[in-house]
């Protein structure tokens, strides 16, 4: 059944602080409309009221121009409102099989037998997976979901959120974790659904998803629309307007810094048991940029540059000695910095202040001997807070409460206050919007023209042409590229990315 | 940048829950004391209360050991054992070769730092779950003390194994550690002041306390900070069992003999004064003071009870109350997140 979602006057506030200052925008059946903002803009929020998580709000949602109640995610469900949303460890459980999973919410509602045989369990999965065209064999069915790939998670939960037939579909951010073959079978599923009559709320960070999918765009600022536009978008208006500031003039290319000296050399390394080993030389003076897809090894040389784990083969020498970090902290005693890839999981420590999370890595510069300084500890955090612009209440605040792009500065940024020779990010910028990932790619940009290095791993090419110098690609554990952005394309970067060995 | 006005409390009845979870638990030591202090006579007498203290300093020194194996993550289920072990090897040193109270001492305190080292090694080296690996080290150390004193408690005067009597008596030196007294107040409860005071600086104002705390958070995210997880794991585990130590000196000095029961029920006691420490002051992890207080707690509930009559064999019931409320103040009540105990 086809239906429309009207949002109207909808305002949200914790305690004092308005995060939802009056919303009103309406999606049509069989149309997708984007919702584009930056941290902290209140698209969660929203998000949260539509699929019933959040139940206290001013303003009303209209189902088909009806009033509809929506106090809880299971009635939200029942009204035909689907959501995928973007933490996938709070989809996915854990210890139960990819069958049952996928079939989580029938068998949560009793639909389906929890005693039901494992084979009927997979004959009911395999109904479910035709909606996403899955071709997941039983093995994998009966397997622990925990085996399943961030990616697959990623679809499963999307197959999960189909089965139920939604007539309104939100997806937040359903991209992040996909490689580009899986975002374009995502695409040919939602624009299917568009066809169908489904509404869609499609919320991303990344401007060519929305240009692709997109028949409308809101874009939120501090709670507010700011702009509502139709196709073709224009979007040094829609980030002007996501942003509050002048994109418009500010130059999008930046000026190709090219280094001489050889800071980092890595001799036939070896990432996975089967890749090939190679060999190359990371330059002070500039940015390397490695891109690869999900899998191609990025995170796994990382790791191994910081000594959080071994390569399979192969030596390292920096500075024209040999190099075998066995510990973090013997990388960390040589300027040698890793902004590790999640970092819910291996950066943030719940409840922990802005002050103790920036010192951590660098306590004896804020101790005397072994006594702790917490007005040293303080200007740290201070320093920090000022140089990254983050949004925060006070040093003190903890890093679990501020909004994801915070936390993102927060994480960079306590590396990047530290005197590093070597500064290696991973993924620095997922879930962080334009606004902060240019004050992160300019950090680390006067970073490098004071005479260090910095390698970017990242898997969204757009990311690597705004901030690195020169471009390293990794396809299956090898480096398949080397080159200076400006003696290469998008087009062959992306070529040679999806080439395979 | 900073922001104003993020603030998540709403209203008068969301500040009534926040004094409550902060201030609750000493507000409760406070009404119980007030209480006991307006019933009982005998509790108002000042000796009660510094025998009290000295009732309470094994159990509160033991739980120091404890709340340091909770910071990191983990927990000592070894500490009772540990003590127990300090009952008979002190019993040993004096009654049966006849030492002088020093060596004694210094025995016991060298054993507890061995068991420390010993479980650091399984926890560390051999990567046994921190929960599982005490549980063994506790079987062992209990077994194991039993061996050279072939299962029978160690008292002076008793006859040994070659029909003689034993040669020496736990010394009067050996018997000042409890008994002793500054003024009014038991060397026992000094220590414990001392110890508190020690764990407190350690963990709140030094390099150390501050990456203990953290591998006890999130033990991936310190390694990638650089923080030598290993070494603050070994760390609490030897500082616990030479906590557990020193509190087994104490014991040993109380009871005058080396009775193999010794020791016995402090680590339900223990884990029990370090838990309620959490929830002190909304701390929301394990710390110091609020172990100090637990204990304290603990020790006027039960005191002031047992002098109004309530039978002995109640108590249990008593102490399972105070740690259901404070796990209701830390769990249930407070919106901060409290973690800690992340083994197994």
């Amino acid at each position: 059944m086809k239906k429309s979602l009207e949002i109207r006057s909808v305002r949200k506030s914790f305690g004092s602080n308005e995060v939802l200052k009056g919303i009103s925008f309406r999606i049509e059946p069989g149309e997708i409309v984007s919702l584009l903002g930056a941290n902290g803009a209140g698209k969660s929020t929203l998000i949260k009221i539509l699929s019933g998580a959040f139940t206290e709000f001013d303003g009303e949602i209209l189902i088909n121009d009806q009033p509809a109640n929506i106090s809880s995610p299971l009635q939200a469900r029942s009204q035909g409102i689907e959501t995928v949303h973007q933490k996938i460890n709070e989809g996915i459980i854990a210890g139960l099989t990819v069958a049952e999973n996928l079939l989580f919410d029938r068998i949560a509602l009793g639909e389906i037998s929890r005693l039901a045989s494992p084979s009927k369990m997979v004959r009911e999965a395999r109904n479910v997976m035709k909606s996403l065209d899955l071709d997941w064999d039983d093995s994998i069915l009966k397997d622990d979901v925990f085996n399943l790939g961030i990616a697959d998670q990623q679809l499963l939960l999307l197959a999960r959120a189909l089965s139920h037939s939604p007539a309104l579909l939100i997806l937040d951010e359903p991209t992040s974790a996909l490689s580009n073959a899986e975002v374009s079978r995502l695409f040919t599923i939602i624009q299917k659904l568009r066809a169908d009559g489904v509404a869609i709320l499609y919320v991303s960070h990344r401007l060519g998803e929305i240009e692709e999918l997109a028949d409308r765009l809101v874009v939120l600022r501090d709670g507010v629309i700011q702009s509502i536009q139709s196709k073709p978008f224009e979007w040094a208006d829609a980030l002007h307007d996501m942003l509050g500031m002048d994109l418009r003039d500010s130059q999008f290319g930046i000026e190709e810094e090219r280094g001489t000296e050889v800071l980092l050399s890595i001799t036939d390394a070896q990432i996975f048991d089967e890749s090939k080993p190679w060999s190359i030389g990371i330059r002070s003076g500039e940015v390397t940029g490695v891109i690869g897809l999900l899998g191609a090894g990025k995170s796994e040389l990382a790791r191994a540059l910081f000594g959080a784990d071994k390569l399979k083969g192969g030596t390292l020498e920096f500075l024209g000695q040999a190099f075998k970090p066995k510990t973090p902290l013997d990388a960390i005693r040589h300027g040698i910095f890793l902004i590790s890839e999640d970092r819910a999981r291996d950066g943030i420590l719940e409840n922990w202040s802005i002050s103790n999370t920036t010192s951590l890595p660098f306590l004896k510069k804020i101790a005397s001997g072994k006594i702790l300084n917490f007005n040293k500890e303080t200007e740290l955090a201070t320093t920090l807070i000022e140089r990254l612009r983050v949004v925060t209440e006070s040093h003190k605040s903890t890093v679990d409460s501020l909004s994801g792009g915070n936390q993102q500065k927060v994480m960079v940024g306590r590396w990047l206050v530290q005197n590093s020779r070597l500064l290696l990010l991973d993924e620095p910028f997922r879930g962080v919007d334009i606004g902060a990932r240019r004050e992160i790619a300019q950090q680390i940009r006067d970073l490098v023209k004071a005479g260090n290095g910095a390698v970017i791993f990242s898997s969204d090419i757009d990311e690597i042409l705004e901030s690195a110098d020169r471009v390293l690609i990794m396809v299956e554990g090898d480096v398949k590229f080397d080159s200076y952005l400006s003696e290469t394309s998008r087009n062959e970067i992306i070529k040679k990315m999806s080439e395979v060995a | 940048m900073m922001k104003k006005g993020n603030n998540l409390s709403q209203g008068k009845e969301f500040v009534a829950r926040d004094f409550l979870v902060r201030y609750g638990f000493i507000l409760v030591t406070l009404i119980s004391f007030v209480s006991f202090f307006a019933t009982q006579d005998t509790f108002r007498l000042s000796t009660t209360f510094f025998s009290m203290l000295k009732y309470t300093s094994v159990v509160a020194i033991t739980g120091l050991g404890i709340m340091l194996s909770m910071a990191v993550g983990g927990l000592d289920l070894s500490v009772g054992a540990t003590a127990g072990m300090a009952v008979t090897l002190s019993a040993m040193t004096m009654v049966v070769y006849n030492k002088p109270a020093i060596v004694a001492v210094a025995l016991v305190l060298v054993a507890g730092i061995l068991i420390g080292c010993l479980n650091a090694f399984l926890i560390v080296v051999l990567k046994i779950p921190d929960l599982l690996a005490t549980l063994a080290s506790m079987f062992a150390i209990m077994g194991l003390k039993l061996v050279p004193v072939n299962g029978r408690s160690v008292s002076s005067g008793m006859m040994m194994e070659n029909g003689s009597t034993a040669p020496g008596k736990f010394t009067d030196a050996f018997l000042k550690i409890d008994s002793g007294q500054l003024g009014p107040i038991p060397y026992a409860v000094i220590l414990w002041m001392l110890l508190t005071i020690a764990c407190w600086l350690f963990l709140t104002r030094t390099t150390w306390g501050r990456a203990m705390y953290a591998v006890g958070s999130n033990p991936e995210a310190s390694l990638l900070a650089g923080i030598n997880v290993k070494l603050y794991r070994s760390l609490a585990y030897i500082l616990s069992a030479f906590l557990a130590s020193i509190s087994g000196l104490i014991l040993a000095s109380r009871i005058g003999q080396g009775d193999i029961s010794a020791g016995n029920s402090l680590l339900l006691d223990s884990v029990a004064v370090a838990l309620v420490g959490t929830s002190v002051l909304a701390m929301g992890k394990p710390n110091a003071w609020g172990t100090a207080l637990g204990a304290f707690l603990m020790g006027v509930v039960i005191t002031g009870l047992t002098i109004a009559g309530f039978p002995y064999y109640g108590q249990d019931v008593v102490k399972g109350a105070v740690l259901l409320l404070a796990l209701v103040f830390s769990f249930t009540l407070s919106r901060k997140k409290s973690r800690f105990i992340s083994a197994v």
